[in-house]
């Protein structure tokens, strides 16, 4: 049963100019962590709004639970949203503002009291109740933000880039965290972001979106293998997929998967030579940047070598590298870059 | 106690959603009441005055006619009184040039006045702001006989020349605490950038902050304008040949004799005045608010 | 491939040169230069006269006799001793605190309609705006007529609605009671769009996000403007008061064309009753006298509610 149901969805702006949102359809299940991912302006943000109630489609549906919430205001939907920017009460204490949200459906005081320290409780700032926003910390503000979601007991949270505004150190405990949090409540979870290494460690699906329409939908997983076009395949991955041009294809292959021909194994391998220019040592690998003409056009690419191949590389010259066929992939050389069938490349 | 969409029937759902779109036509309903109330009761007095301009007086002068109907044929007579038979146009020359040298002068003062307590981190910054502010506290209605010696003094007595040597006085406080505002939202690195590139800090000032203050500038332009051309009772107070008076003195002058209001041409005037400054103003609104904002609660 | 960081050519400047900055570059100096000309102006024309003001209200300057001599508190007895002083004192406060409610209120409604989006919105704005940037004199005549004894238009609304019988008038400006709310009600009529621009520059300052969080917190349109949007904008309210509570302090355009004070001083306010005896009726140091009252009233006022502004912001 799915929770969230977005219908052929249809968001325009300045009177039908922007198409931020292309027909859309989607579905998050019941305590799924649903990632929509995607470059700035690609329409994620203005879907996560439009699933809020903050916007009006132009077109389609929305519904939460399987009723139809388009044309409902926010509170009615049964949501709860965390901004980019947390978007906490700045005149309120902390405990003001985890309570305001139980203080808009008239529950009584004793019971807001107990709910909120229960949700402040769950995400570990019950010291910090007195305090004001100003006063905090950003991963203590973003706490804040998520006890005031928690508190109305939502069926569905928005998360909008919750981690974006704090440095990159926290960002990774921070991440872990929320994990934790989404495991423990089991609350569907429709979260936004830019950053694929954030949606490939969160998400139970990730739907990647780009110029207003939702180009995948799958598991981190297939995501990475199994691209549907190309600009899956260069958004997802660092560094992104080599793409070389071969007679109006494009042949695919990740970084990680081209390595020293000695280091592929099996008998359907690609030789690929490759001419070493620069590399570069990163977090233990070895991204050696060169270039490649045999099985298509000649092409700049990268190679990702682990620690643990140590054969010996010197920029200047050329090095016997291979593709495993079956890491080869095969995209339409036009406009969509859609995927297409494997082809025999002979040798 | 809002409803739960997601915890009733589809049929009920379906209720709700037609009770929240009503709503929401009756929000925009009366939006469009409020703001047409809004602006009759704003505009309306500028409304009749349109139309007073061009009454017969014996439509005028008659306590059981419409007012705002032309119950006579209407007539350009009031109207081209108002430029032939009164010095009007000496007037409203007047306002514009005193109040464009006056806006000049506030500029020149202000604007680095601003800069150097917003900017150049002075420890005699905060307690100069705050001698600013009691300096608004001191009002016209005080100064203007003590001034009234002063302009004696100076032999401008009876002179246009003697606003612009005293209107400032109203326009460079306020003026100054405008800009303060507007100065604060530039970023430091602007003028960090141009010093590095080579420009002294007024080198840095001229070229990379003014630009970026403009439209703040532009903002405190017309309001600085709006008060000089409002201004009463200096005028009122120092200059007295009719030809040497501004539209706020002038047109009372001209055509209130004793006893007699010449009413059309007077409206006539009004309407005349307040049109294009309020239009200009409404250009620029946006960029007065920006201002005000980033200087308001600092206050 | 570095190209070299020093080039050869360029000699270390001389010392003497680099112990002296160029003016344009030595901020305290520079900060100096720029305040300088506000500074002595407002001394020049602000300060000086302010102490003369105080010198005259101690003086016997008249228009008949200009020469300064020393008359001690005298002019101040005088005013004391003249219940006219005693009333244009009472009615300036209930001028001002009345003025003020209404135009703070009015301003708030008027700003959340502006902020509104709805079309023509340019049109209302420029509508909106005609009362305060009309000069005072002119729109102060307009209204005289509108209040007019004999020819009101509002008059003529009221006896075609019913409300005012045939031949009858309010006498607006002519009765005691009523002229007070007509100079009430022109004042606040004039400043109102001042006061709903300078509010929406409060409202535009709160972050779209917070109140959008608060839509999907459940808070409908009036918590929404009670809890949030009106705490928010406080400091902003109080200083706009402030501000406005000053002019309206010491403005007298509007009683002296509406009413010149009158009906038998019913509508005097202190800055008009300066005027009226300092220039009208050649009484120089009477009327500095009695204008000296604006100043440490206007002092206290201020002080408070910078106060309270400061206390809101803290908190």
């Amino acid at each position: 049963m799915a929770v969230v149901e977005v219908r052929d969805l249809i968001k325009q702006f300045d009177g039908g100019k922007v198409h931020a949102i292309d027909g859309v359809n989607l579905t998050a299940g019941d305590g799924e962590y649903l990632v929509l991912l995607g470059p700035s302006g690609c329409g994620k943000t203005t879907l996560l709004r439009t699933i809020a109630g903050l916007e009006e489609p132009t077109g389609g549906d929305i519904l939460i639970d399987d009723h139809v919430v388009t044309g409902l205001p926010p509170r009615a939907r049964k949501i709860a949203m965390v901004f980019q920017s947390y978007a906490l009460y700045p005149h309120k204490t902390v405990l003001a503002n985890i309570v305001f949200p139980l203080r808009a459906v008239r529950m009584d005081k004793v019971e807001r009291e107990k709910k909120a320290r229960w949700a402040a409780e769950l995400l570990g700032i019950e010291k910090l109740l007195d305090r004001k926003p100003r006063q905090l910390s950003g991963g203590e503000r973003q706490r804040v933000a998520l006890a005031r979601a928690l508190v109305r007991e939502p069926q569905v949270f928005l998360l909008d880039e919750p981690l974006s505004n704090l440095d990159a150190k926290l960002r990774a405990s921070a991440r872990d965290e929320l994990k934790g949090f989404q495991d423990e409540i089991g609350t569907t979870t429709i979260y936004v972001t830019h950053d694929q290494i954030e949606a490939m460690g969160l998400g139970d699906r990730i739907a990647v979106l780009a110029g207003g329409k939702v180009r995948q939908v799958g598991p981190p997983t297939e995501i990475y293998d199994d691209p549907a076009d190309t600009f899956v395949a260069t958004f997802i991955g660092s560094p992104p997929m080599n793409l070389v041009p071969r007679e109006g294809l494009l042949v695919g292959f990740r970084p990680e998967h081209l390595l020293p021909a000695e280091h592929v194994r099996g008998d359907d391998r690609t030789p690929l030579p490759l001419a070493v220019d620069r590399i570069e040592y990163l977090s233990g690998d070895r991204h050696v940047y060169g270039t490649v003409s045999r099985i298509g056009e000649e092409t700049r690419v990268v190679a990702r070598l682990p620690a643990t191949v140590d054969t010996p590389i010197t920029a200047g010259e050329t090095h016997d590298f291979a593709v495993h066929a079956s890491r080869l992939r095969f995209f339409d050389a036009g406009e969509e870059g859609l995927r297409t069938e494997p082809i025999r490349l002979g040798v | 106690m809002v409803v739960d969409a997601t915890r009733i029937s589809a049929a009920e759902a379906a209720a709700l959603r037609r009770r929240y779109s009503r709503r929401h036509v009756a929000a925009r309903i009366g939006v469009y009441f409020a703001a047409i109330v809004v602006a009759l009761a704003c505009a309306g007095p500028f409304l009749w005055s349109a139309i007073t301009a061009f009454k017969q007086n014996r439509d005028l002068y008659n306590a059981d006619n419409n007012p705002f109907l032309f119950n006579r044929p209407a007539t350009s007579d009031h109207v081209t009184y108002l430029f032939t038979d009164t010095q009007f146009l000496t007037f409203a020359w007047n306002t514009l040039w005193v109040g464009v040298l006056v806006v000049a002068i506030t500029l020149v003062f202000a604007l680095p006045a601003a800069y150097a307590l917003a900017r150049l981190d002075r420890p005699w910054a905060g307690p100069l702001g705050i001698a600013i502010f009691l300096v608004y506290l001191i009002p016209p209605s005080l100064l203007f006989l003590s001034l009234s010696r002063v302009v004696v003094g100076v032999g401008l007595q009876d002179s246009t020349w003697s606003m612009v040597l005293v209107y400032p006085t109203i326009t460079i406080p306020v003026s100054v605490w405008l800009l303060m505002g507007f100065l604060r939202t530039v970023p430091k690195d602007v003028e960090e950038q141009a010093m590095v590139d080579g420009y002294s800090r007024l080198g840095a000032f001229a070229r990379a902050v003014v630009p970026l203050v403009f439209p703040g500038i532009v903002a405190v332009v017309v309001f600085a304008f709006t008060l000089t051309a409002s201004e009463f009772i200096y005028t009122l107070a120092f200059v007295s040949p009719p030809g040497q008076m501004p539209v706020s003195t002038g047109v009372p002058t001209q055509l209130i004799r004793g006893d007699v209001f010449f009413w059309q041409s007077l409206q006539a005037a009004t309407v005349l005045v307040a049109v294009p400054i309020a239009f200009v103003f409404n250009l620029f609104l946006d960029r007065f608010i920006a201002g005000f904002t980033a200087g308001a609660v600092k206050g | 491939m570095a190209t070299p960081l020093v080039e050869a050519d360029v000699e270390p400047t001389p010392v003497k040169q680099l112990a002296r900055r160029r003016l344009a570059d030595r901020d305290g100096a520079l900060a100096w230069l720029f305040l300088m000309p506000s500074v002595v102006y407002i001394i020049a024309l602000v300060a000086i006269p302010f102490g003369l003001a105080i010198g005259f209200a101690f003086s016997d300057v008249s228009a008949g006799d200009p020469s300064f001599d020393w008359a001690g508190v005298r002019n101040f007895v005088r005013a004391f001793e003249d219940p006219v002083f005693w009333r244009s004192l009472g009615n300036t406060f209930v001028f001002t605190g009345v003025s003020m409610v209404f135009i703070v209120l009015f301003g708030k409604i008027l700003a959340n309609i502006l902020v509104a989006n709805f079309r023509g919105k340019w049109i209302v704005r420029f509508l909106v705006l005609l009362p305060w940037t009309t000069p005072v004199a002119l729109s102060t005549i307009s209204w005289l007529w509108l209040l007019d004894s004999i020819y009101s238009p509002i008059d003529w609304v009221l006896r075609q609605v019913g409300l005012l019988d045939k031949g009858a008038n309010m006498y607006w400006l002519g009765e005691p009671g009523l002229a007070m709310s007509s100079v009430i009600a022109v004042h606040v009529w004039r400043l109102v769009p001042l006061a709903a621009v300078i509010l929406m520059a409060g409202l535009v300052a709160i972050p779209r996000d917070i109140d959008e969080a608060a839509k999907v917190d459940g808070a409908g349109y009036w918590r929404r403007m009670f809890e949030i949007t009106i705490p928010l904008v406080l400091p902003v309210i109080a200083v706009s008061a402030l501000f406005g509570a000053i002019f309206t302090f010491t403005d007298m355009a509007v009683v002296r064309i509406l009413t010149r004070g009158g009906p038998n001083d019913a509508t005097q306010v202190l800055s008009s009753w300066a005027f009226y005896r300092g220039i009208d009726g050649g009484d120089v140091a009477g009327g500095a006298a009695i204008a000296l009252f604006l100043f440490p009233l206007l002092l206290a006022a201020a002080v408070g509610i910078l106060r309270v502004v400061r206390r809101i912001e803290v908190s």
